[in-house]
């Protein structure tokens, strides 16, 4: 295999699995910050009970999250010594932005909001968890707003040729608010709530399901589940807005995402299929002329198709693009029905009823991780074979000074420290949820309403 | 071209990128000094104290080495795109021992086997060390030079890295973070811990002396162009002699038990090492040995001065916000450690 196959494999690899950790901080960060809003407006010890152990969860995950993002940042010079000549300009100070102002907010705060439960007042702390939510939020603006650039690049000129050439910025907000940032900004944010707000929902069920800490777990699961009613119906707003921006900026990468290959004719919208790349064509279930209809409001209205396009300026691997893409949209799909029936069911009183409601949510935890993963391989290999689109071709953009010995050696290493390391993650989770909260007798809500329950579970002292 | 104070923009962001560095060596230096020193504590509730008094703000420390990864990538993307391709398998290494620290402090504490905690003790203690001695490769072999052609691409082999000089620099890095860490740890800690690790600071003193002393000699002797800018300059002398008296220093201040003056001297050390490299370095961040036309500059390889303008603009407002936060979080937890329930 050549370097620039095994370059990309690995930056997919150390992409994707360090893409399972910062959308968890942040959506995790979100449900903690409406704990711990509810301790201090209610001073009820329930809510410091959960914010504590949901904190130490928080640890876990946050400090595999900072491991695996150093890598990343040190992977665009090792790996794309061309691509960071060529986009440094533009987007460095995006990618120093990042650290000045969110990473180093949310990692000096971070120490507070583990360590100083008895070392600050309330109040700080709960500032102290706002700041480190608000910091992993910021981290994923000026991420996503670098990428968007790859993605519809604006604000800039080209200097020099050939292998010497380079994107220089012309104007900062114009790079900043490129047409898909705010788009894929929010929809990225969106995506994380639903990740965070999940697994909440994940742990609480599970609890529920072994009658264990009841109160603890039906609170928390409450609280979670409200975050991802919202986030899950807000979703598809953001994830349709992003879509047109691809039907706008990246005609291509539209095309590849639903298979539609006639040149300038009404597309099609597919529920399911596959793209049969040899005949050119994709067979499956369709809305015929859906496309259109979301693009342009009309059944009829044509649409760029894959042939428009030269081979080379095709995204090369469709069916990547056309299943990722479809996954996706069905999970999103999923969730929004499954947190509007559970929602229903709250509102008469029998949420925590259906045994096997609780079973699907317990195991519902891969679903936004499964779609967040999804979605970015439909993004980026849609953008294919561009690295910046219509810019810079991937094959491109390598280090012409390393060998592909150089990036054997790293994707085994690698995958030899990230096997461990996720062995560790869901050790180490399993056992966290096992152990559960700390003082199960603070579970009590000593409401009057809640004592008699309190007894028939047998909390009374 | 735009200045400001009489200085333009690409020396403006070579000092934004050392002070970010510097920061870097002073916070992360004493949290990876105690990791090297860990295994040097026998006892369970040593090594978890020691674990614990750089708890809340190793996190924040190693911030400071992302700042600076992005600050090379922003301002100098020449420089950044050579050096990271060229050092591709150190930095790899680097980057695997680097996840490995951060797993044995986060999981060290969950499991109460002492087989477990040896485990991730030792662990703990060699990645410290490692990355403390690797870092100081890195920056031996930018002193050096390193062999790059015309388009900044590496054409050195890999055992290039392993010279004697750099292994020097970084032996001398290692004990540097070693002293640096000991001072840390002896304001954290009380009683026996704490007697036995004035005990450390005595001997680490020494190390980082005899290191640095040998260090210098050979730099004087052999590699002449890293002291072309003080011979020429000959105010510039203070700065080694800063650096003998700060020294020197830490020595009397740690008989005096004011500890906190020793760390603050310790550090005063790292920043003057660091603006000697700096001083002697500039205007190049990268020497060809191939050949002083293909060196990469703070000119030839800068980002343009529109961009440079405006990340000299978030520095200016985002470094003091960094600066307040950290105070805040290092005033948090000032004084000696004490374990509770939320501890590793």
């Amino acid at each position: 295999m050549d370097v620039e196959i095994l370059s990309r494999i690995q930056f997919a690899f150390t992409i994707s699995f360090h893409y399972i950790y910062p959308p968890l901080s942040i959506g995790l960060g979100l449900v903690m910050v409406a704990m711990e809003g509810l301790y201090l407006k209610t001073g009820n010890k329930l809510y410091e009970n959960m914010t504590k152990f949901y904190t130490k969860i928080f640890a876990l995950i946050f400090g595999i999250g900072v491991a695996t993002g150093i890598v990343m940042e040190f992977e665009f010079g090792t790996n794309w010594a061309t691509y960071s000549k060529y986009v440094g300009d533009v987007f460095g100070s995006a990618l120093a932005a990042e650290g000045i102002f969110a990473f180093a907010l949310e990692s000096g705060f971070l120490g507070v909001l583990l360590f100083g439960w008895n070392k600050v007042s309330p109040r700080v702390h709960f500032f102290s968890t706002v700041m480190v939510t608000l910091g992993s939020m910021f981290s994923a603006i000026w991420i996503v707003v670098a990428n968007s650039w790859q993605q519809t690049p604006t604000g800039y000129k080209i200097e020099g040729e050939g292998l010497a050439a380079r994107a220089v910025i012309t104007d900062f907000w114009e790079m900043v608010f490129n047409p898909s940032s705010i788009q894929r900004v929010s929809h990225v944010w969106i995506g994380s709530f639903i990740a965070g707000a999940f697994l909440v929902l994940s742990i609480s069920a599970y609890y529920i399901l072994r009658k264990k800490h009841l109160p603890f777990a039906r609170s928390s699961f409450k609280i979670a589940l409200c975050v991802a009613t919202v986030s899950s119906l807000l979703q598809l707003v953001a994830g349709h807005a992003s879509a047109d921006v691809v039907a706008e900026h990246q005609p291509a990468k539209l095309a590849a995402l639903e298979g539609h290959f006639e040149k300038d004719k009404a597309a099609d919208m597919y529920l399911l299929g596959y793209i049969d790349t040899k005949n050119k064509k994709t067979v499956g279930l369709n809305i015929p002329g859906g496309l259109s209809f979301l693009t342009h409001g009309d059944f009829k209205a044509p649409v760029k198709g894959l042939n428009n396009f030269r081979q080379q300026d095709q995204p090369q691997a469709l069916n990547v693009v056309f299943q990722t893409y479809h996954l996706m949209i069905s999970i999103g799909m999923f969730m929004i029905a499954l947190t509007l029936f559970a929602c229903w069911h709250w509102y008469k009183d029998s949420l925590f009823e259906k045994k096997w409601l609780m079973h699907v949510f317990m195991w519902s935890v891969f679903l936004p991780q499964l779609a967040n993963q999804a979605g970015w391989f439909a993004a980026e290999t849609g953008r294919q074979p561009w690295v910046v689109y219509g810019l810079l071709r991937t094959s491109d953009a390598l280090s012409q000074a390393v060998k592909a010995e150089q990036v054997v050696f790293s994707l085994i290493l690698f995958s030899v420290v990230y096997t461990l390391l996720f062995a560790l993650f869901i050790y180490l989770l399993n056992k966290k949820i096992k152990h559960g909260p700390s003082h199960p007798e603070e579970d009590i809500d000593h409401s009057p309403q809640l004592k008699s329950m309190a007894n028939e579970l047998g909390y009374t002292k | 071209m735009a200045t400001i104070f009489g200085l333009d923009y690409q020396t403006l962001w070579f000092l934004v990128i050392g002070g970010v560095f510097t920061g870097y060596a002073i916070l992360d230096g004493f949290d990876l000094g105690a990791g090297a020193l860990h295994l040097f504590f026998n006892k369970e509730t040593s090594r978890r104290i020691a674990l614990n008094a750089i708890g809340p703000v190793w996190d924040g420390n190693e911030v400071w080495l992302v700042i600076g990864g992005g600050a090379l990538f922003a301002g100098f993307p020449g420089v950044y795109a050579a050096v990271f391709s060229a050092f591709y398998v150190p930095f790899m290494l680097f980057l695997t021992v680097l996840i490995f620290r951060a797993i044995s402090i986060e999981f060290r504490s969950k499991e109460a086997m002492p087989w477990w905690r040896k485990m991730w003790d030792v662990c703990y203690c060699l990645s410290s060390a490692t990355i403390a001695f690797l870092l100081g490769v890195v920056l031996g072999n930018l002193l050096l030079g390193i062999p790059i052609d015309d388009k900044g691409n590496f054409t050195g082999t890999l055992a290039y890295f392993l010279n004697p000089y750099s292994v020097m620099v970084g032996i001398t890095t290692l004990a540097l973070f070693m002293m640096h860490g000991a001072i840390y740890l002896v304001m954290k800690t009380e009683d026996r811990l704490y007697a036995k690790l004035t005990v450390m600071v005595r001997n680490t003193t020494i190390f980082f002396s005899i290191s640095i002393l040998l260090l210098s000699f050979y730099t004087l002797l052999y590699i002449p162009h890293l002291s072309n800018a003080i011979r020429n300059n000959s105010w510039m002398f203070f700065i080694p002699v800063a650096m003998v008296f700060a020294i020197a220093n830490i020595t009397r201040m740690v008989a005096k038990r004011q500890y906190r003056f020793a760390f603050v001297s310790s550090s005063i050390t790292v920043s003057l090492l660091l603006i000697i490299v700096a001083v002697e370095l500039y205007p190049n961040m990268v020497i060809s040995t191939a050949s002083p036309a293909y060196n990469l500059t703070v000119y030839n390889s800068a980002s343009s001065e529109k961009s440079l303008g405006i990340m000299l603009l978030v520095a200016a407002i985002g470094v003091p916000l960094v600066i307040a936060y950290t105070t805040f979080v290092f005033w948090t937890f000032k004084g000696k450690v004490k374990l509770d329930e939320m501890s590793y």
